[in-house]
């Protein structure tokens, strides 16, 4: 069985980044670099139903500008066999990730594509289940445990109410939330091989798709900064404060 | 040309957070729909239509319907949804999972997690965890957006009565997907997005049985019960307590963080909150940047002293 996996790079999730003064939008200058944390998640699931015998190929894809293919070579050290880069200096949106992925799967027939199930950059949460309306598939979002039998997946999903299992026959696409698993570091021999395996680069043109977003941002802004308040030294004060100054209590 | 509100409920009462998204849907200045789908709807269609500036109800019923699979909610949509210019759904895990299926059907961008709308076409969201917020337009016909829940009032209720009508099922064209199971956490204490006070721990609490410190102190209050990611994934509480930038948002009028170290992602999440209180041994934690009212100290002996005091305060 082929899998599909989508990687996102994104500022690392330990920065806290700044707004440029212009408002124009996010600082990039000098930030560091990373594989969206779901995506890395995905890859790790792959690289699992790989090593159980159960997957065949892992083509792990990622949609923007040239940088994008330093997450590529990240995610064939992780275990990817195959990178496929498809170039666009458009800031990429949702809905056009997922008619690029769309194209991918039409030309590469996997039976499952894994993605994030958001990626922390935009916090969108929108690419898989569009992807997977796109392509008539059943969605399996924001899955915890994943399950693969035969020509069925079994996924157990975080849901606002607590857990919820479906079943769904393949084709079909997944997308992860944070306890599916952990994933593994890149080996240095795994770098190294990494350079190695095939990396396909492709113009929005090859695909027959249009990557110009729907979405224009007209600003970006710091939110209010929340003050600081006072340390208490006792519970009593504590206690005090809640009831006689903030009056929540 | 109207708005088309898709409420959430579990057949036996409408979710709080689609009364917020209510209240989103005011803004637009044009007449709400509301759509109802499930497989027995009559209860909770009668109470949203007793909701001010609800204009029509749709109920849609079938029992393909009964677990909410977008799916099999889709097809329906996707008919009625061309009628309208505006489409609406709360970012919870329900509006998160079907939303962006309806916005690609109708090959339109998704505008997720709106806070603020500033007009028809001008909408505020968070990125980057809240740490910044971005005001974004879109170029498409039909504007879809989930809201975010804790950024608007919950609308109230009026007298009259909105006028419903039968729309017909539209089978999916999607087989081979069943429903297996739910489980859900328990139910005894307010949930979480709607609590008016909420006790959340973290991984200073240590283990799963000394998560009934947390317990203790929120049933005292009738608070609902949050925790970090690092909390859930040590296994101390189920996934749906998780508050953050991929778990809840929460704004409660009171929120006391114990033995959280307040990571950005966990801010992302419990920032709004009115009166944020922290306890913490570590006084450089930077959940202390935020709290109104911090205490540095071992949350093994401050937790069981604030609940045994707060008991005498709350009877008097
Ligand atoms: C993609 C991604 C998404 C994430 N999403 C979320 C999210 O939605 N929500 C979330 O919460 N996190 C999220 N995280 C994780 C986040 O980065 C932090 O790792 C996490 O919030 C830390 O949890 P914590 O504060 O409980 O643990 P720690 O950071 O380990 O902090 C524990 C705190 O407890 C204090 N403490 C310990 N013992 C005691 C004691 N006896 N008395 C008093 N204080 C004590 C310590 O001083 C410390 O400050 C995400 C991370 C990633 C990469
Ligand atoms: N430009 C991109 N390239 C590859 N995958 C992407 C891209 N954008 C989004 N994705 C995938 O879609 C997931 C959800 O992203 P989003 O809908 O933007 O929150 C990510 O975790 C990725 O797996």
């Amino acid at each position: 069985m082929k899998i599909l996996v989508a990687v996102k790079r994104v500022i690392d999730y330990s920065i806290k980044v700044h707004v440029k003064s212009d408002g124009s939008g996010i600082d990039f200058s000098g930030v560091k670099m990373s594989i969206n944390p779901f995506d890395e998640i995905a890859i790790e699931e792959a690289v699992r139903l790989k090593e159980k015998g159960i997957a065949s190929e892992i083509v792990a894809v990622s949609i923007g500008e040239k940088t994008c293919q330093e997450s590529l070579r990240t995610a064939l050290a992780l275990g990817a066999d195959r990178a496929i880069h498809v170039e666009t200096s458009f800031e990429t949106q949702p809905l056009c990730v997922a008619k690029a992925l769309k194209a991918l799967v039409e030309r590469e027939n996997p039976r499952l594509v894994i993605l994030g199930k958001q990626a922390i950059d935009d916090d969108c949460n929108q690419t898989g289940q569009m992807l997977a309306a796109l392509l008539s598939w059943p969605q399996g979002t924001f899955v915890s445990r994943l399950n693969v039998k035969e020509d069925e997946i079994e996924v157990v999903r975080e849901i606002d109410g607590g857990l919820e299992t479906l079943k769904m026959s393949l084709p079909a696409v997944v997308t992860t939330d944070l306890r599916l698993n952990e994933p593994r570091y890149a080996t240095l021999p795994n770098i190294m091989k990494a350079k190695q395996k095939p990396f396909e680069i492709l113009g929005e043109d090859v695909l027959g798709i249009d990557l110009k977003p729907h979405l224009k941002t007209l600003c970006v802004a710091e939110p209010p900064k929340r003050q600081a308040g006072i340390k208490v030294t006792t519970v009593d004060e504590l206690i005090d404060k809640l009831q006689n100054e903030a009056k929540v209590i | 040309m109207s708005l088309l509100l898709i409420a959430e409920h579990d057949h036996e009462t409408i979710a709080p957070a689609t009364f917020a998204v209510l209240t989103a849907a005011e803004k637009f200045s044009v007449p709400i729909h509301v759509i109802i789908m499930g497989s027995s709807c009559q209860k909770v269609t009668e109470e949203i239509s007793f909701y001010e500036n609800v204009e029509k109800v749709w109920i849609v019923e079938n029992q393909a319907l009964s677990h909410f699979i977008p799916e099999n909610m889709v097809n329906t949509l996707l008919e009625l949804a061309k009628g309208y210019k505006f489409i609406l759904a709360p970012s919870t895990t329900f509006g998160k999972n079907l939303l962006p299926r309806l916005a690609a059907l109708l090959d339109v961008a998704q505008i997720s997690d709106v806070i603020e709308i500033q007009d028809q076409n001008k909408f505020v969201r968070p990125i980057y965890a809240g740490n910044a917020l971005a005001t974004v337009t879109s170029e498409d016909a039909i504007k879809v957006l989930t809201v975010r829940p804790t950024a608007f009032e919950k609308a109230k209720k009026g007298s009259l009565k909105a006028p419903i009508e039968l729309y017909p099922f539209v089978p999916p064209s999607i087989r081979g997907l069943t429903f297996v199971k739910k489980e859900e956490s328990s139910a005894e204490r307010p949930e979480l997005t709607n609590a008016s006070i909420v006790v959340s721990g973290g991984r200073g609490l240590q283990s799963k049985d000394n998560f009934a410190l947390i317990e203790d102190l929120a049933d005292l209050l009738g608070a609902a019960i949050g925790a970090s990611r690092a909390a859930v994934d040590a296994g101390f509480v189920p996934n749906d307590y998780q508050v953050g930038q991929t778990g809840k948002v929460v704004a409660p009028t009171l929120y006391i963080a114990v033995g959280i170290s307040g990571a950005i992602q966990h801010l992302a999440g419990m920032k709004e909150s009115k009166v944020i209180v922290a306890i913490n041994k570590d006084p450089d934690a930077p959940i202390f940047q935020v709290a109104d009212y911090g205490i540095v100290g071992d949350l093994f002996t401050i937790l069981p002293e604030l609940t045994a005091k707060m008991k005498t305060v709350m009877k008097n």
